[in-house]
């Protein structure tokens, strides 16, 4: 068994290949969980993995409650930010840890199907769930059934409603819910979707109980979690670490930039961090005063080799071209938001108009659409004009920084080839 | 016996997904509705009182003139005191 202070807790025994079912069974016995699987899920404090970090045991209770036969838990492994590496890391190394955690939430719910979805545009990892869904056919003692669903990768494709959608009916959209907490449903059957690193996380609370779980975290925030470090870093890293580790020792561990810019925490979706913050404790309750949370564990590095500006530039315009092109709002305001960007980034002679425009037009398109993407947009962007202030200062007059001069990029974005190629299915 | 009084509030409430931006409903509800750049609707999200029949009115009148069906009356139970609620 593993100890409750052992490090790795979710990544443990990764050999750079997934475990077997039998290598999983001996890496993580069946342990003695003091209470009922609930109840143990309850007094874990456990919380979303994938960016809201809402009470996992609470969006358990709400799907318990309903009367219904026919409920589904969807296990989230689409990652659609481009910084996110973990639920590829998680289900490369600990896959089965990770369906175990949707058996237990099934069985805590009654639900008899498990969905697993993992975008079909990063085949090594649909290959390690179809090989893991495999060995467990073939011992027939299990209660729920799983199915491997491979919807094709987009940024949306993984927010809850766009997943389900797809679920249902093959669509990869966004759905209106004007009431939360909404329950999302495939045909009538009431679902439960958590992130694939929830789902270990409920793997280990289901063998070993609350109690170890919390000997890791903060109060607040139990447990360990993956980050994904990218960006100024002398190796691209996905770390597991305890909730309240400090952010200069998770940079340390991907051998990133010591005296960094800035940092983009929590995704694209998220919000920049001041370089000069790295002694925060990584853990939400510590992080918001900062207006940055954990999200979906993404930590960008950007050097004082780079320009705040334009990453925020190329970012946003990846963000707008990502829209589901579904409202309004989002599908007009956010290329107007990344046009006001780019003449701030080339500190154009537009610039400073522009800069008034980008304010005013963030303030427009702030929750009027079906989804948060546009919301997060315009966090990022707000974030992007208080951290950057003094650059922006200097754009809007005509005068770009060095940084944007050295024409280096630290944020991975993906080409916008594939612009004339969007097409909904 | 006295007349009822009509306590809460409503909100219009848009459906961003159905709404295809042609702005009829600026015409129906001008003091609820107004347009952004690219013409569709921005609808503050204070509830609006009850009691306040010249507004639930034009809110009804954009309700049944969107030619999407994307506008819904939204019931408010409690109105939040002070300043916040338009009446
Ligand atoms: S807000 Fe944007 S991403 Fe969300 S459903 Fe509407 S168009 Fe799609
Ligand atoms: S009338 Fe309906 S479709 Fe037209 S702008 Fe208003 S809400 Fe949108």
């Amino acid at each position: 068994m593993i100890q409750a202070h052992d490090l790795p807790r979710l990544l443990h025994g990764d050999t750079g290949r997934p475990l077997t079912l039998a290598q999983h069974e001996a890496t993580f016995p069946i342990g003695a969980r003091p209470g009922g699987l609930f109840e143990e899920l309850e007094a874990s404090g456990l919380t979303g993995r994938g960016g809201a970090a809402f009470p996992t045991a609470r969006k358990v209770r709400l799907l318990r409650e309903q009367r219904n036969h026919h409920k589904f838990v969807v296990v989230n492994a689409m990652e659609g930010e481009p910084g996110a590496h973990k639920d590829q890391s998680l289900l490369s190394a600990n896959p089965h840890l990770v369906l175990d955690g949707a058996e237990y939430l099934a069985a805590m719910i009654g639900a008899k199907n498990i969905a697993v979805a993992v975008a079909r545009d990063n085949p090594s990892v649909v290959n390690h769930v179809t090989r893991a869904l495999h060995e467990r056919e073939r011992r027939h003692d299990r209660g729920a059934k799983f199915e491997l669903h491979t919807p094709p990768w987009r940024y949306v494709a993984g927010e809850e409603s766009a997943l389900v959608h797809w679920l249902d009916d093959n669509e990869s959209l966004p759905q209106y819910r004007p009431q939360r907490p909404t329950i999302l449903r495939i045909g009538h059957g009431p679902v439960l979707v958590d992130n694939a690193e929830t789902c270990a996380n409920v793997g280990l609370i289901g063998r070993y109980g609350a109690a170890w779980f919390r000997a890791h975290g903060t109060e607040q925030s139990p447990g360990t979690t993956l980050v994904s470090v990218t960006g100024a870093v002398a190796r691209p890293t996905v770390a597991e670490v305890p909730l309240g580790t400090t952010l200069r020792e998770i940079l340390a561990l991907a051998g990133a930039d010591p005296d960094p810019l800035a940092l983009v925490m929590g995704g694209y979706g998220g919000s920049w961090l001041d370089g000069r913050h790295l002694d925060l404790p990584y853990a939400n309750e510590t992080l918001a005063p900062y207006g940055v949370g954990v999200g979906a564990g993404i930590i960008v590095v950007l050097s004082r080799a780079g320009c705040g500006v334009v990453e925020t530039h190329r970012i946003v315009r990846w963000m707008a071209n990502e829209s589901a092109r579904q409202c309004g709002p989002c599908a007009f305001g956010l290329p107007a938001l990344a046009e006001d960007l780019g003449h701030l980034a080339h500190a154009t002679r537009d610039a400073a108009a522009a800069y008034q425009r980008l304010v005013e037009r963030a303030g427009v398109i702030e929750g009027r659409g079906a989804c948060r993407h546009p919301d997060g947009v315009v966090r990022f962007v707000r974030s992007s004009l208080a951290v950057f202030a003094a650059d922006f200062e200097g754009h809007r007059h005509g005068a770009a920084c060095a940084g944007a001069q050295s024409r280096r990029h630290f944020a991975a974005v993906p080409t916008l080839e594939r612009e004339d190629e969007l097409i909904w299915e | 016996m006295g007349m009822r009084r009509r306590t809460g509030g409503f909100v219009l409430a848009v459906n961003p997904i159905q709404c295809d931006g042609f702005g009829h409903c600026t015409e129906l509800a001008p003091d609820l509705v107004r347009l952004d750049e690219w013409g569709y609707p921005i609808i503050d999200k204070t509830p609006v009182a009850l009691s306040n029949l010249s507004a639930l009115e034009s809110a009804r009148l954009a309700v049944r003139g969107c030619p999407r069906q994307a506008l819904r009356i939204e019931r408010v139970s409690d109105l939040p005191e002070g300043p916040a609620h338009r009446a």
